[in-house]
């Protein structure tokens, strides 16, 4: 028969997680992204020896919302300023926290580069097809005839180009040691996607390389859609076009090749 | 220590890494290159960092983040390249970060061209980028400044927590005099930074570096607590060289290689009888104003001589305020003025004194009021002969 | 002439050691203490480009390293020489390599030298180091310095890698030294 005398915290606010009010709207994915990352910083045990990057966008203030030191960064050039640290602080644990209008857009060379020098830092990546904080215009990962504030007669293509697949463009360089596309839209795929970052943060830790997590998320507000709608949304249009999976483990690659 | 001949870029960057600096991020432009292969060379064999980066901006976000690491930093470009350096260069000064940046100026706007110029006189004391703040400027007019001002900017930069440009340009850069290096500060005894973002071992609060306050109160009192340490920076760091300024009637105001022109074109009026004297600007901000103001008091006319179209002349006339004509002389364009034009410059000004009318000598100006086709001085010396 | 204030201008193609040239009696200047500068034209960077340099020699600080108007010019092709000897002071000294310049100048205000100084360093199995025959040819000219202090900058300026070249070139700077004016212009 089960006794409850002793008492475990089965859930807890991770120690990484600064006990503050975020700015993220109700329903956002950042929210679970970011404990994503705070549970690994504790689980690995380095949040005192790590520094993030926040970005501009919705994440700009989240250098408030993590008990690590912080920088913020200019608009893309988070990679950058990361390198810039990596470089000073060797032994030191760098992450950067990026949108897609960040990464994928203005940042677009910060990140290629970085990704190319093999940079020992991690990456998350958010992907939800919008610029959030600006409220709601075209992202260069916003999908074909996706309707947006910049795009009201819906992303044409033929005018306004492609969206950008940053993992399949990026599978090529040689300098990233692990990349990996997620989302956090049920339990089993929040697990999966906490997974990727802590493999992501121990390639680091192994001085593997540069390692990416590319997050499927969402934009309830800006998509203007209820939280549920937004996730059936985003699991009809843009993991079709954004295909969840892995797309660089050098570790898996090794030992592929030793067979 | 012995002297040893080098061109000013390489006298720079070695300067620099007797002042601490191990790390260094930039990308190739002439006429600045020699201080990033000369970093490239020394680097990696003292344990420091050369990072050749994608593009300018990258390089000085790059400085960004190993600013905000607490070690000293630097990026080292050209004209074009600093334009694009401009926007991290704002948020270096948001986040009172402190750094080096050097321009080894080549002619503009836009691609312009590769020779000497001192086009970014504006640029660097008024905006290396957007928003309210400063960064401190200092130029050298020799290859041995060239060596000793890296010093110099480190510490004014760590000590005022702002970024330090060094502003030079391809003359200096590329020329090579004797110069003797300075001492080698020992890395212990650089200063502290304890605002460092270096991990908080879980022992205290985090650092945060940060340009960003979203609510208007908080951004004026960050702005303006940033501007009473300007305020300091002004009252007690301007500094200038003054040669033969006590008796001057005609003051030229000249920095970096222009002075030396300058200072062959007062000495050439000198031999005339000519009573002439150079103020040389070493911090450009801030503004040496103070000199400028107390040789306003004896003084006839004020002539600025710059590589461009006439910048820093604004400042000398701000500080004479109307005192007397405050004339300006220059080339631009890449073309080094000859002493003798600068000569030609000071005698006008002597002779039109009393006017109480600035001028302005520039190829193909007719600002003089004489003719519509004044060109060189001498041009000017033939027709009043 | 006065060989502590003077004004050189060398000039020619990329490639023939102009800089080089300059860096010696730069380097030599150093030596005896005298103030100097050596300034480089600079440009896109091209082989066979035109390429020139100026050094100022002055015992009082040094102005402006641009040399305009030079004392003297050591011109290594044709068409340096066609653009700078009007420029030469009155008095002043026009210095060239015979073999690949074949004028005769219409100025009569200028001492005009004419050494054959490419042909001397293929005679002398010395390719390449005409330029440094100039310097030595200069250097009697002149007197700026002396073959000792040169020596010593040669050994100064001839980078690490290449310690095998300071004995050419210092053979280089004495058959220079010798060598006979050749300038032929009636």
């Amino acid at each position: 028969m089960a006794t409850f005398d002793k008492q475990k915290y089965l859930y807890k606010r991770p120690h990484a997680l600064a006990d503050v009010v975020t700015n993220y709207c109700p329903g956002c994915t950042h929210g679970i992204v970011q404990r994503l990352v705070c549970e690994v910083l504790d689980e690995l045990d380095i949040e005192g020896d790590t520094i993030g990057v926040c970005p501009v966008g919705c994440s700009v203030t989240a250098y408030d919302f993590y008990n690590c030191d912080m920088a913020q960064a200019a608009h893309g050039r988070a990679p950058a300023v990361a390198t810039g640290i990596k470089r000073a602080l060797p032994d030191k644990v760098v992450f950067t926290y990026q949108g897609d209008g960040d990464f994928a857009s203005i940042g677009t060379a910060e990140s290629i580069h970085i990704a190319a020098r093999g940079e020992k830092v991690t990456t998350i990546f958010i992907n939800n097809a919008i610029y959030g904080m600006t409220g709601g215009q075209m992202a260069p990962t916003s999908l074909p005839g996706q309707v947006t504030q910049t795009s009201p007669y819906g992303r044409d293509v033929a005018y306004s180009g492609y969206p950008i697949r940053v993992c399949e463009m990026m599978q090529s360089l040689d300098g990233v040691a692990f990349m990996e596309r997620v989302t956090v839209d049920t339990p089993s795929h929040i697990r999966k996607a906490k997974k990727a970052i802590k493999k992501a943060f121990q390639y680091q830790l192994e001085g593997l390389g540069f390692s990416l997590i590319e997050v499927v998320a969402t934009c309830p507000t800006n998509w203007g859609m209820t939280p549920q709608a937004a996730f059936k949304w985003m699991e009809e249009n843009m993991i079709p076009y954004y295909p969840l999976g892995n797309f660089v483990d050098v570790k898996a690659e090794a030992t592929e090749e030793a067979k | 220590m012995a002297k040893v001949l080098m061109k000013g870029n390489e006298a720079l960057a070695e300067g620099a890494i007797r002042a601490g600096c191990r790390h260094f991020f930039g990308y190739p432009i002439t006429p600045q290159s020699e201080l990033a292969a000369y970093m490239a060379k020394r680097m990696p064999k003292i344990g420091g960092t050369y990072l050749q980066a994608e593009s300018e901006v990258s390089a000085i976000n790059m400085v960004y983040g190993a600013s905000a690491a607490g070690v000293r930093v630097m990026t080292s470009s050209s004209s074009p390249g600093v334009s694009l350096k401009g926007e991290g260069i704002s948020y270096l000064i948001g986040a009172d970060l402190p750094c080096l940046i050097v321009n080894v100026e080549r002619s503009g706007p836009g691609l312009g061209g590769i020779q000497p110029s001192q086009g970014d006189y504006w640029m660097s004391t008024r905006a290396t980028g957007h928003g309210d703040g400063h960064v401190l400027v200092l130029a050298p007019n020799s290859v041995q400044e060239m060596a000793d001002f890296a010093a110099k900017a480190f510490e004014l930069g760590d000590r005022f927590r702002m970024p330090a440009m060094i502003l030079a340009d391809g003359l200096l850069g590329q020329m090579m005099e004797p110069v003797e290096l300075p001492e080698e500060l020992d890395l212990a005894d650089l200063p502290e930074k304890p605002w460092a973002l270096t991990g908080t071992k879980l022992e205290r609060e985090h650092h945060i570096a940060n340009s960003l306050a979203m609510e208007p109160q908080d951004l004026e009192d960050m702005v303006l607590s940033r501007r009473e340490r300007y305020r300091l920076i002004k009252a007690t760091e301007q500094k200038c060289e003054q040669i033969m300024v006590d008796d001057a009637e005609v003051v030229v105001v000249a920095f970096g290689a222009a002075s030396r022109i300058a200072l062959s074109a007062v000495n050439a009026a000198r031999e005339q009888g000519i009573k002439a004297g150079l103020i040389r600007p070493i911090t450009l901000w801030p503004y040496p104003v103070d000199a400028v103001k107390a040789a306003a008091q004896h003084a006839k006319a004020f002539l600025s001589v710059e590589f461009s179209t006439g910048q820093m002349v604004e400042d000398v006339r701000l500080a004479v305020n109307g005192k007397c004509p405050v004339n300006f002389f220059g080339h631009t364009g890449g073309i080094v003025p000859d002493p003798s034009e600068a000569l030609e410059a000071i005698k006008l000004s002597l002779e039109r004194a009393d006017s109480g009318e600035d001028f302005e000598i520039l190829p193909f100006e007719s600002k003089l009021g004489l003719d519509g086709s004044f060109g060189k001085p001498q041009a000017y010396a033939e027709r009043t002969a | 002439m006065d060989a502590h204030n003077m004004n050189i201008l060398l000039a020619g193609f990329g490639g023939q050691g102009v800089l080089f040239a300059g860096k010696l009696i730069a380097s030599s200047a150093l030596i005896d203490g005298l103030e100097v500068t050596w300034m480089p034209s600079y440009g896109p960077e091209m082989r066979g480009g035109t390429c020139n340099c100026s050094v100022c020699l002055s015992e009082k600080p040094i102005g402006s390293p641009l040399v305009t108007e030079p004392d003297v010019l050591v011109a290594l092709n044709k068409p340096s020489y066609l653009k700078f000897v009007d420029a030469i002071k009155p008095g002043g000294i026009c210095l060239i390599d015979q073999s690949l310049i074949d004028v005769c100048p219409e100025r009569s205000d200028i001492q005009f030298v004419a050494i054959p100084a490419t042909k001397i360093s293929e005679d002398n199995d010395l390719q390449t180091l005409a330029n440094v025959i100039l310097v030595g040819q200069l250097l009697k000219l002149t007197g700026f310095s002396t073959v000792e202090v040169l020596e010593q900058a040669i050994e100064h300026s001839v980078s690490a890698k290449h310690t095998d070249l300071i004995a050419p070139n210092k053979m280089a700077l004495k058959i220079g030294y010798n060598a006979v004016n050749q300038a032929d212009c009636k």
